[in-house]
């Protein structure tokens, strides 16, 4: 009780610098948890993407699109329940800034989607109308769409002003679920293309297929692969997961930058920690001395700065911890549509609460072993 | 009268391991701040160096890359045809009709895939770009499933170095070369002969057109010559800015994300100086009504101790851009989320970027050390020399 009171005395002997240091360390723990949660949410697509479902595409590159007579072929291939088919549309918004990606879907699709919950009726208008279109809760919020508002979008990468009904907005069965992407009829984008490019058409960036057994996964990719070697579009099957991963891995440098960063601001931080106790210890030699002259013992004064130490910085670490939700919850909503499942997982709270730890470790590591060693005589000799 | 600059840098000197602990937290800030700008410069300079001012790139119109352009044969000749166009040594047009597909290929190393661009080139192709040299090995023959592998794609995908064979669209190319193009975009493509990249991909038509103007101030008649013409839904830049605009939005990414994170970074550093800078004042009061009682105006006392914190300021700024410079002989490989292709670049190091993160550290130190330097000027020279 007695020593408890003296280390918290003792820790606000100085007012301002305790509070500047723990100021710095709420800093640090918040953008240390921010940072990996940015990261986090860079595999939350992934995450949320089910390993039951595989995704088809040329052998290739995206690039490059299969014929659309493949999705007969892949239906009857053991194992496979479901097949529906997407392309990748690549529209604008009104500026380029907007950007959200565009399905052009098979009929199939939303079945193979059962995490994508559309009310009954707007899932009836939606297939009822050719020119119609559905969009994510998320996505439909940050542009303010309604249900029946036109929605123009320009191609890049098939030419001309295409407009869309909106006949619905999907939202997701859990939180991780992505409701940022819009959907349209594969059939109309293909009657068009074949309109006006005769012989081009009836071809599509990826076939989804939804297995009986998600145990087969391997199995089933093989054999659909099989399927079409050596054919003039031969295919690469994976699962959704792994499909997903493929395109974070190649932002891979920058996420290893960033988070090479996050643990910079950790070291930034021990710094001032160090720095700090260093300073405090100094003041103190004459105290620690007369506490040894007493015949306390070293290790009772390595343990006084220790505690303080670890008193400030997990203060420090638990407010940042505190500071990290609200922030989190601002950034998610300024960057809108970009980035989704940006929430603070409990892992990060896990690490952010240890980095606290360390830093106040690290920082009282030689004050303590200084302090431990002073001669009663120096010490007592000592002024601050 | 000024305190002497001597003095001042010697109270640094005398609290060593506390001048070392503030230093080193702003020269990790001003590492971070300085890397991500010369992240972000080697990017642009990549790609802007990629383009060359009299030449000319022609895409399909708002396809933004060449990847998902298209321009079909009979198009192309349109364009072929302008007389705005220079002429090669045997008279004609020095245009060259390019195909340009991704295919995923997985780095050396981690196994990952990643996509590259492969281009179909002729001889015209190389002329427009003097910049790309042949660094090993020979040119692919026309007319054979032969490629040459920019130095980037050598080093870093599977299969990719000379003499070995890439296995795509259905058949085995042979890389016979390994080209250097300067340290732009190219260094990232591999290159084969165009006929036989259509004929292998499948194409009917290309996907870009390049050409060199006679006359680099004639762009805008050739500007308006293809967006006008009713035959063409092309759209024509120039080549320098075709590809600069290739960069923006990762650059942009780059900057804006690091710049963030060092100004929140910087919070911390502040504040360790800060506390240095309090604690230096507290125990130094005696020293500072000493030297107010022999004549050393408030603002003398002021200077003295903005001095301080500014040269410990400094001391960060010079060691986080040492550390930072240190960086340049890395290089960095990443997809451009424009292109959806791998591009490497290196971190550059500008005269811009110094000058950046030296103010950036003496803001710091600044920033840090005015409240107690304030607090030194203010104080009275009784109550000084009656704590010390």
């Amino acid at each position: 009780m007695f020593v408890s009171l003296l280390v918290l005395r003792n820790a606000f002997r100085h007012k301002l610098r305790t509070t500047l240091t723990i100021v710095g360390i709420v800093v640090a723990v918040a953008a240390f948890g921010m940072l990996r949660t940015l990261i986090d949410a860079w595999y939350a697509g992934a995450n949320a993407s089910s390993s039951a479902r595989l995704v088809t595409r040329s052998s290739v590159s995206l690039v490059f699109s299969l014929p659309l007579s493949y999705a007969q072929k892949i239906r009857q291939v053991e194992g496979v329940e479901g097949v529906g088919w997407a392309n990748w549309f690549g529209g604008v918004y009104v500026n380029e800034r907007n950007f959200f990606a565009q399905f052009a879907i098979s009929q199939s699709y939303l079945d193979l989607y059962p995490e994508f919950v559309l009310p009954d009726a707007q899932r009836r208008a939606f297939m009822a109308d050719r020119q119609g279109a559905i969009a994510g809760r998320k996505l439909a919020d940050k542009f303010g769409w309604k249900v029946g508002d036109q929605i123009p979008l320009r191609g890049t990468i098939y030419p001309g002003t295409w407009t869309f009904n909106l006949r619905g907005i999907y939202d997701g069965s859990d939180e991780g679920t992505d409701t940022s992407t819009f959907f349209f009829h594969f059939d109309y984008l293909n009657e068009t293309i074949k309109r006006q490019y005769p012989g081009r058409g009836d071809q599509t960036g990826v076939f989804i297929e939804s297995l009986r057994n998600a145990d087969d996964a391997a199995g089933v990719s093989a054999a659909i692969d099989t399927t079409f070697k050596n054919s003039l579009a031969e295919t690469l099957t994976e699962t959704e997961k792994a499909f997903q991963l493929g395109f974070v891995s190649m932002s891979e440098a920058i996420l290893l930058a960033i988070q090479a960063v996050s643990y910079v601001v950790i070291v930034i931080i021990m710094a001032v920690m160090a720095n700090t106790m260093a300073m405090t210890a100094r003041e103190r030699y004459g105290e620690y001395a007369t506490f040894k002259a007493l015949g306390f013992s070293n290790g009772f004064v390595a343990m006084l700065i220790f505690a303080e130490s670890l008193g400030i910085a997990l203060l420090g670490g638990a407010l940042g911890v505190l500071a990290t939700f609200p922030l989190a919850e601002t950034f998610a909503q300024t960057i809108g549509s970009i980035l989704t499942g940006f929430k603070v997982s409990g892992e990060t709270v896990v690490t952010q609460m240890l980095a606290a730890l360390t830093i106040g470790i690290v920082a009282a590591a030689v004050p303590a072993w200084r302090a431990a060693r002073v001669r009663i005589v120096d010490g007592l000799r000592a002024i601050g | 009268m000024a305190i002497p600059v001597g003095y001042i840098a010697r109270n640094l000197v005398a609290r060593r391991l506390t001048t070392t602990l503030t230093a080193g937290g702003m020269a990790l800030v001003v590492y971070v701040f300085a890397t991500v700008l010369m992240l972000s410069a080697g990017l642009e300079k990549t790609l802007v160096a990629t383009g060359q001012d009299d030449n000319v790139v022609v895409i399909r119109r708002s396809s933004q890359t060449e990847v998902q352009s298209g321009i079909a044969r009979a198009q192309a000749e349109v364009v072929e045809t302008l007389p705005q166009i220079a002429l090669t040594s045997d008279g004609r047009p020095l245009i060259s009709k390019e195909p340009v597909v991704l295919i995923n290929l997985p780095k050396r190393g981690s196994g990952k895939p990643a996509n590259v661009v492969i281009r179909g080139v002729t001889a015209n192709g190389l002329t427009l770009r003097p910049q790309v040299k042949l660094v090993a090995g020979r040119m692919f023959q026309p007319g054979t499933a032969e490629i040459i592998a920019g130095r980037s794609v050598a080093d870093g995908f599977q299969g990719a170095g000379l003499g070995e064979t890439l296995r795509f669209a259905s058949r085995d190319w042979k890389i016979v070369g390994v080209f250097d193009a300067g340290h732009t975009a190219f260094d990232s493509e591999i290159w084969g002969d165009a006929e036989q990249m259509l004929q292998a991909f499948r194409r009917t038509g290309f996907s870009s057109l390049l050409f060199r103007l006679n006359d680099p101030d004639d762009f805008d008649a050739v500007k308006s010559d293809i967006e006008n013409d009713p035959r063409l839904t092309l759209e024509a830049k120039r080549e320098k800015r075709f590809y600069a605009e290739q960069s923006e939005a990762l650059s942009k990414f780059i900057r804006y994300l690091g710049t963030s994170i060092s100004i929140i970074f910087s919070i911390g550093a502040v504040i360790g100086a800060a506390i240095t800078m309090y604690a230096s004042v507290a125990s130094r009061t005696g020293e500072i009504g000493t030297l107010r009682a022999l004549g050393f105006s408030r603002a003398a006392i002021l200077t003295a101790f903005l001095g301080e914190a500014l040269l410990l300021g400094l001391l960060g700024g010079v060691a986080g851009l040492v550390a930072a410079s240190a960086m340049q002989a890395l290089s960095i490989s990443t997809t451009n989320f424009q292109t959806f292709a791998e591009i490497a670049f290196s971190f550059t190091l500008t005269p811009g970027i110094v000058i950046a993160s030296l103010i950036f550290a003496l803001a710091m130190g600044f920033i840090g050390g005015f409240l107690p330097a304030a607090r030194a000027a203010k104080m009275k020279i009784v109550d000084a020399l009656r704590a010390a």
